[in-house]
């Protein structure tokens, strides 16, 4: 067996504040092979665009910092380099080439004084060494295969001339204009309307199939994870809790939390008493502890010995799970 | 009190702007909300929902059309005769972050609504407050906290409490749960409709999320470039939707179920500008089941039932391949 495209090892990131040290990403492994969709999913602040920054090199310098673990990625020429050590300017030769991302708001990649095609072919000169003509027909089939119509005009467009939709699409098309061989897409469909995200969610699966990319695809819509993913990672407090193939996950979470979540959804709403739809919810909020199990102020088969001992994440039948019960509880 | 429904909207239309930058935000539409109802009103971005929020609060003026709210006929009412109706509609916004007064204690917040229109002073005054916030499942010893030292989930809390301090009779939400995380969203949708029950509230509730819209509404309307294209029970338009745009939102819906077949795609290309929509059917130019009688005729909504309606010439629901 090859080894996998990405491996994050036991990662942990650190920020200075001023009220010191935070780590709000601890132990968190995570693999992605080619062709294979890994979603990560969990509540704001779990942090999931944490791990994707570190992932990237974009951790802001100097007060973040991967303080433990390791992110190693294959290269093109089959070389293995670790990401979370790797010079800013092998980062920066890497991102764009093979590494590429997507986010929430295309306007963050996209820049507002140049047109649509100007961006792909410049970006296409820049990592693949084409030259004009051929930059600028590359940047016109890019735009197509994201089903920009007639895409040889609105290649002359300016970002602004667009649909938010179409914004989404086009920063897609850059972001896969050099072939990538991994794609970080961080809530790419969050802001855009359903009938848009199905579009880009279609798009995104039929690319990942022809260009056999690896896609970390970070989201809080469990729907979109049903949707797009091979895996899921579930991210609480920081930690992984739980990863497994997108079937399991759903069909049988093993972890409380995971199962909780999925409970919270509209579409399973259940009947109360009084023969009214409710959903279920998890009480309170995300909080600290001292000790034991992160989820046990919340958990609803926590018992005490969850507030004294941490559990490990444990391996079993392809998937993993930290939870001193689970199997108790399967 | 006669059997009027409780907010009556009818022939509504808000036009900005001028021509050649018209654009009819809101186009004849017509509808009517009973006392303690829900009605749901999805549909794209820019489809008109928030315009319909803010039209049926006074917040901005029609363009043509009438909207009666207790009988009363409040279109063109002066400020100082709506006193009654300020009180009795209130909203409730997508972003519990912009939406509250960053500087002002929870007490103020959820106050100031009482004060202005002169419910509670003193003792009482804090009562209520803290009656309030209880009701709304915050401690009330929280209530000289600031906004920034709630979490998303309880700051829309303070946002509902703030729009039931004046004991309304109906509450527009507009995407009230769109910025929370799903576990926070179910708290606070459960604790909408339990609110709504306990106090007999009418709801226009605002979404572009199906599922939740089908949970929190007794009716659903799906509008598309400022004009109603169905509207029905919840049962009705979410499990036997007539009109070709209903489907083609409901098979764009994400199914949290990985073993559902891949979905089917109802929808060809982009919104068009608002400024320029196509003639004849609105939806012609992204509608599958177009034919040239959609782009000269414009169809009117019809009956299919008690209460649902639809505007398409054909009924796709009958045809073998829809
Ligand atoms: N003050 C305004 N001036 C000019 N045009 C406006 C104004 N407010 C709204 N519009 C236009 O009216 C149309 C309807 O907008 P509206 O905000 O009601 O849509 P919406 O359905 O609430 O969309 P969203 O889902 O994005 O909130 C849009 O084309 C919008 O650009
Ligand atoms: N630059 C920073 N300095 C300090 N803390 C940060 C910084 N960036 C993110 N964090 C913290 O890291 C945690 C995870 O954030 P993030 O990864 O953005 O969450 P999400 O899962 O919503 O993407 C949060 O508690 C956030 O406050
Ligand atoms: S370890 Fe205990 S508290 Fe934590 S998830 Fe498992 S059962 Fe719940
Ligand atoms: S009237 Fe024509 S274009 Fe409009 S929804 Fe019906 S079939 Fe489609
Ligand atoms: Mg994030
Ligand atoms: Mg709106």
């Amino acid at each position: 067996m090859t080894a996998p495209l990405l491996a994050i090892e036991d990662l942990a990131v650190s920020f200075r504040t001023e009220e010191g040290e935070v780590t709000p990403v601890r132990g968190v492994s995570l693999q992605i092979s080619e062709n294979e969709t890994v979603a990560v999913v969990g509540e704001s602040g779990s942090g999931k665009s944490v791990t994707s920054f570190a992932t990237m090199g974009l951790l802001p310098r100097p007060a973040g910092r991967v303080s433990q673990g390791r992110i190693l990625f294959r290269r093109r020429s089959g070389d293995t380099i670790d990401l979370a050590t790797a010079p800013r300017a092998t980062m920066q030769a890497l991102r764009g080439a093979e590494i590429a991302m997507i986010f929430q708001e295309p306007m963050t990649s996209l820049n507002p004084v140049l047109t649509v095609g100007e961006q792909i072919a410049e970006a296409v000169r820049l990592h693949l060494g084409y030259d004009r003509r051929k930059a600028w027909a590359h940047a016109v089939e890019m735009l197509g295969l994201v089903e920009i119509p007639d895409a040889a005009r609105r290649a002359s467009d300016y970002p602004h001339h667009m649909s938010g939709g179409m914004r989404q699409r086009v920063m897609i098309a850059l972001a896969l204009s050099c072939r990538p061989a991994l794609l970080i897409a961080d809530e790419p469909t969050t802001a855009l309307d359903v009938t848009i995200q199905a579009q880009v969610l279609t798009l995104l699966d039929r690319l990942r199939r022809e260009l056999g990319m690896g896609v970390l695809f970070i989201t809080h819509n469990l729907g979109v994870v049903a949707e797009i993913a091979d895996r899921v990672t579930v991210m609480y407090a920081g930690e992984v809790v739980e990863s497994a193939p997108v079937r399991d996950l759903f069909n049988a979470p093993r972890h409380p939390y995971t199962r909780a979540l999925l409970e919270c959804m509209p579409s399973r709403a259940i009947q109360d008493a009084s023969g009214r739809r409710v959903v279920r919810s998890i009480p309170g909020q995300v909080s600290r502890v001292e000790r034991g199990c992160a989820f046990a102020p919340r958990c609803a088969d926590a018992t005490p010995a969850c507030s004294v001992e941490a559990p490990m994440l444990e391996s079993d039948a392809g998937r993993q799970t930290r939870c001193l019960r689970w199997r108790e509880l399967a | 009190m006669s059997t009027e429904p409780l907010l009556t909207i009818a022939g509504l239309s808000k036009n900005f702007g001028k021509a050649p930058h018209l654009v009819r935000a809101v186009n004849d539409v017509s509808f009517s909300l009973g006392r303690g109802e829900a009605l749901g009103l999805v549909g794209e971005s820019g489809s008109g929902k928030s315009t319909i929020g803010r039209l049926a609060l006074r917040l901005i003026d029609a363009s043509a059309g009438q909207i009666r709210f207790e009988g009363q006929d409040i279109t063109a009412a002066p400020e100082r005769r709506l006193g009654l109706f300020r009180r009795q509609a209130q909203m409730v916004f997508q972003d519990p972050y912009a939406s509250l007064n960053p500087r002002l204690r929870v007490s103020s917040i959820v106050g100031e609504a009482l004060d202005a229109h002169g419910l509670a002073r003193g003792a009482a005054r804090k009562a209520r407050i803290a009656e309030l916030l209880e009701l709304v499942g915050l401690p009330a010893a929280h209530m000289e906290r600031y906004p920034h030292e709630f979490s998303g989930g309880q700051r829309q809390r303070i946002g509902i409490a703030r729009a039931l301090a004046v004991e309304p009779r109906l509450i527009i939400a507009d995407e009230p749960v769109s910025a929370l995380d799903v576990s926070v969203q179910a708290q606070v949708l459960n604790l909408m409709q339990d609110l709504r029950r306990r106090l007999g509230l009418a709801m226009l509730f605002i979404s572009h999320d199906l599922d939740v819209v089908e949970l929190m509404c007794d009716r659903i309307a799906v509008l598309y470039l400022g004009r109603i294209m169905e509207i029905g029970t919840t049962e009705q338009v979410a499990r036997h939707p007539r009109h070709p745009y209903t489907r083609a939102l409901i098979a764009a819906s994400p199914r949290p179920d990985p073993d559902a077949p891949p979905r089917e795609r109802m929808l060809t290309g982009d919104i068009p500008s608002p400024l320029a929509p196509p003639s004849g059917c609105v939806f012609r130019t992204r509608c599958l089941h177009a034919t040239e009688r959609c782009a000269k005729e414009a169809p009117a909504l019809r009956e299919t039932g008690p209460e649902h309606q639809f505007a398409c010439h054909f009924d796709i629901s009958h045809s073998p391949n829809a």
